[in-house]
């Protein structure tokens, strides 16, 4: 908000760029990453992509609804590291072990 | 008269229903009492019905409810009142009544009492549904429900396996007639576009069908009548029935639903009128089977299976007169027939139940003063069995002898003649094996000969009465009052074929003091052979072997079933039960069970169980989905 005529705007897709870069460094550290830890930081890696999104495309738009959207989005994911870690804690509980590729109990 | 037609079966319907529910816990031995009473009501109010129904020219149709009605298949629950169903109502409610009472004594400490009382009253109910229809689907209703309640009857003692089968064979053996039955019922349906016997007489009387169509209903009508009748080649469940309670011979098997075939043809007495071949056909049946029967019953050694065969014979009878269009004299004699035959079943019922349950006749011999209540009222029955005048069944027999006669159906009075003759010989040698001679059973048995309780005495001595008295109400010719009393309902059928009103000429008197003569005879040479010369029957059975064998395995008629019809049916059953069931209905349901028990092990290593590869399918799909909708 505090841009002057005088400077020269980030361009919005920069912003894209550093979030798709970003989502994408996350998505496969979740897929291919065997340690559950970093697995849920790999999507904490991910959720802030989005915020990114949303906060480029907040200012290029000039409204503060994606601002406000990004205040929810941090919120839900202090709640789901909670849980995340909740589950690894009781997972190497009963397994001694957070590698996820052992946990395959479901095999068909 | 129209309020109160519909109590006459309702009442034993409501007495079999309270019965059934209660009787097992409630009222338990007092399980009699609401039967009798229900049937006395039944009774009471047919012979209300029979007095206003007198003279009236037109039958009394009663609407219960709409019973089907599908487009043009509208059948209504309709119940007629007719001068037929009169005499017919009186006979099944009058000798049932006698006969509940009778089983108040036989069946006394019976384990299934109550059940016994209930069953009988659901016979009760249908017997007089059947007699009361108004339509041929309500007829067929109560043909039905008379069929399954004799199964429930000759199975009553449902641990000897040989009644279990007896009821088997009964309820088989009539299903092949009933398919004829109903067959016949939708032919007629299809032909006139309704069953209602009023619709369908007219429409018959009018010409409404060509002669073809005729002799195919009327011969798949006497189908059933065949079946339910006994009449051969179907008898054959009729001896075998004998395994139910003696009252339930005497009620089902040989006063009442057996002649609800002779029944079913005199009620369609105008379509049989109009199919004279087909009339011809029902007079050549019953006419072998009355001469079959009886020799057969010569050599039977039970006594009820004599009595059973002499049912059939005297069936036999009935189906000669319809042959003829006597119809109101085979009415006539299935009304004396009733009353005897309850008689003589009732009152071997008596003798086994002096002797403890001992049936053979061989094991029997010199009861005539230890129980002479007994012997004096089956005496009487077998006398008008025999045909004996001035006994019951000498006015009905000769009726229809002569009437054979006056039809110029010699053939048939000859054979008739000589069935009186083998009739006349049967029923004295088993009076005479029964109660004269030495005693032949053993001494425990000799010593606890009793007679029965009153109960079952009083219904004896009110049959013999009937037995005796019965007979005068169809004298031959102008005086028959029962003939007169039928003539509204036969009038269009004796229209078609022509039989005029007949007046006793000396021919019948002669035609009379013939058959008295004939029947006398038979009663002689049962007394010479069982009473003179008690070695003559073992020496000319000996001599006569091969004739003596055939005749008492009752001409191999079962056998030869046994080795047709069943072992067709076994054998193909086997056979599709092996291919066909197994192979081909099994074999489906067990190929589609393979078949994706098959394809899931195909696709199961899809399910690694590993979370991060279901993700990267999940981004993998996103990807393609994505992909195409930018790209397109």
């Amino acid at each position: 908000m505090g841009a002057t005529p005088t400077e020269m705007p980030i361009p919005v897709d920069w912003y894209l760029y550093l979030s798709a870069a970003l989502f994408i460094v996350g998505a496969a550290g979740v897929l291919i990453r065997r340690n559950l830890f970093v697995v849920l930081f790999s999507l904490e890696l991910m959720l802030n992509a989005v915020n990114i999104n949303l906060v480029g495309f907040s200012r290029f738009h000039e409204n503060l609804v994606g601002q406000n959207f990004v205040l929810f989005v941090m919120a839900i994911a202090a709640a789901e590291a909670a849980i995340g870690l909740a589950i690894a804690t009781a997972l190497f509980r009963n397994r001694q072990t957070l590698m996820v590729d052992l946990f395959d109990r479901m095999k068909g | 008269m129209e309020n109160y037609i519909w109590l006459i079966p309702v009442l034993p319907l409501a007495a079999f229903v309270i019965t059934l529910i209660f009787g097992k816990w409630w009222i338990k031995e007092a399980s009699h009492w609401l039967p009798i009473l229900a049937l006395a009501g039944s009774f009471g109010l047919s012979f209300a019905a029979f007095l206003q129904i007198r003279g009236a020219e037109e039958p009394v149709v009663v609407e219960l409810w709409r019973w089907f009605s599908v487009g043009s298949f509208q059948v209504p629950m309709t119940l007629q009142l007719d001068q037929l169903s009169a005499v017919m109502c009186l006979i099944v409610s009058g000798i049932g009544l006698l006969i509940f009472i009778y089983s108040v004594g036989y069946m006394h400490g019976d384990g299934g009492y109550y059940r016994f009382f209930a069953y009988m009253s659901l016979f009760a109910f249908s017997m007089l549904m059947l007699v009361l229809a108004g339509n041929y689907l309500v007829l067929y209703f109560g043909w039905e429900a008379v069929g399954l309640c004799s199964y429930y009857l000759i199975g009553f003692f449902y641990h000897k396996p040989e009644a279990a089968a007896a009821g088997k064979k009964a309820f088989i053996v009539n299903r092949v007639g009933d398919f004829g039955f109903g067959l016949g019922v939708m032919l007629i349906f299809v032909t006139f576009g309704t069953l209602d016997y009023s619709g369908v007489f007219r429409q018959v009387g009018a010409g409404g069908a060509s002669d073809g169509v005729l002799i195919a209903i009327a011969l798949l009508l006497f189908m059933g009548a065949m079946g339910k009748s006994a009449q051969f080649p179907l008898h054959v469940w009729l001896p075998d029935a004998m395994e139910g309670p003696t009252p339930v011979s005497a009620l089902i098997h040989a006063a009442t639903m057996v002649t609800a075939g002779v029944y079913l043809v005199a009620r369609s007495a105008v379509i049989f009128a109009s199919a004279p071949t087909a009339l011809l056909v029902v007079g050549a049946i019953g006419t072998f089977t009355a001469i079959f029967a009886a020799v057969i019953g010569i050599c039977q050694k039970d006594i009820k299976k004599v009595l059973a065969y002499s049912t059939i014979s005297q069936l036999g009878y009935m189906f000669m007169a319809l042959g003829v269009g006597a119809w109101a004299i085979a009415i006539f004699h299935l009304m004396t027939h009733a009353f005897f035959k309850a008689l003589l079943f009732l009152g071997a019922g008596s003798v086994i139940h002096a002797l403890g349950g001992e049936q053979d006749m061989s094991r029997m011999g010199g009861l005539a003063k230890r129980i002479p209540a007994t012997y004096y009222t089956l005496v009487a029955g077998a006398l008008a069995l025999s045909g004996i005048f001035p006994f019951a069944g000498f006015w009905s027999k000769d009726d229809i002898l002569g009437s054979v006669w006056r039809d110029g159906q010699y053939l048939f009075w000859a054979v008739g003649l000589i069935t009186a003759f083998i009739t006349g010989f049967y029923t004295f040698r088993m009076i005479f094996l029964t109660f004269f001679g030495k005693p032949r059973m053993d001494e425990a048995t000799g010593k606890h000969v009793h007679e029965s309780p009153w109960s079952m005495i009083v219904p004896l001595v009110v049959l013999a009465a009937g037995s005796l008295l019965a007979g005068f109400l169809g004298l031959p010719g102008r005086l028959g009052v029962l003939q007169g009393f039928l003539e509204p309902v036969f009038a269009p059928a004796n229209h078609v074929l022509g039989i005029e009103e007949h007046t006793l000429t000396a021919v019948d008197y002669v035609l009379m003091v013939v058959s008295v003569i004939v029947a006398a005879l038979g009663i002689v040479l049962a007394w010479f052979m069982y009473v003179r010369r008690t070695d003559l029957p073992a020496l000319l059975g000996h001599r006569l072997r091969p004739a003596y064998k055939v005749v008492y395995n009752k001409f191999y008629v079962d056998e030869f079933y046994a080795a047709t019809v069943v072992r067709l049916t076994v054998d193909g059953s086997r056979w599709l039960w092996r291919n066909f069931d197994e192979k081909i209905i099994d074999g489906a349901v067990h190929g589609t069970a393979w078949l994706w028990q098959q394809a899931g092990r195909a696709v199961r290593p899809l399910q690694t169980g590993r979370v991060q590869n279901y993700l990267l399918g999940m981004f993998a799909g996103l990807f393609v989905i994505v992909t195409v909708v930018v790209l397109l």
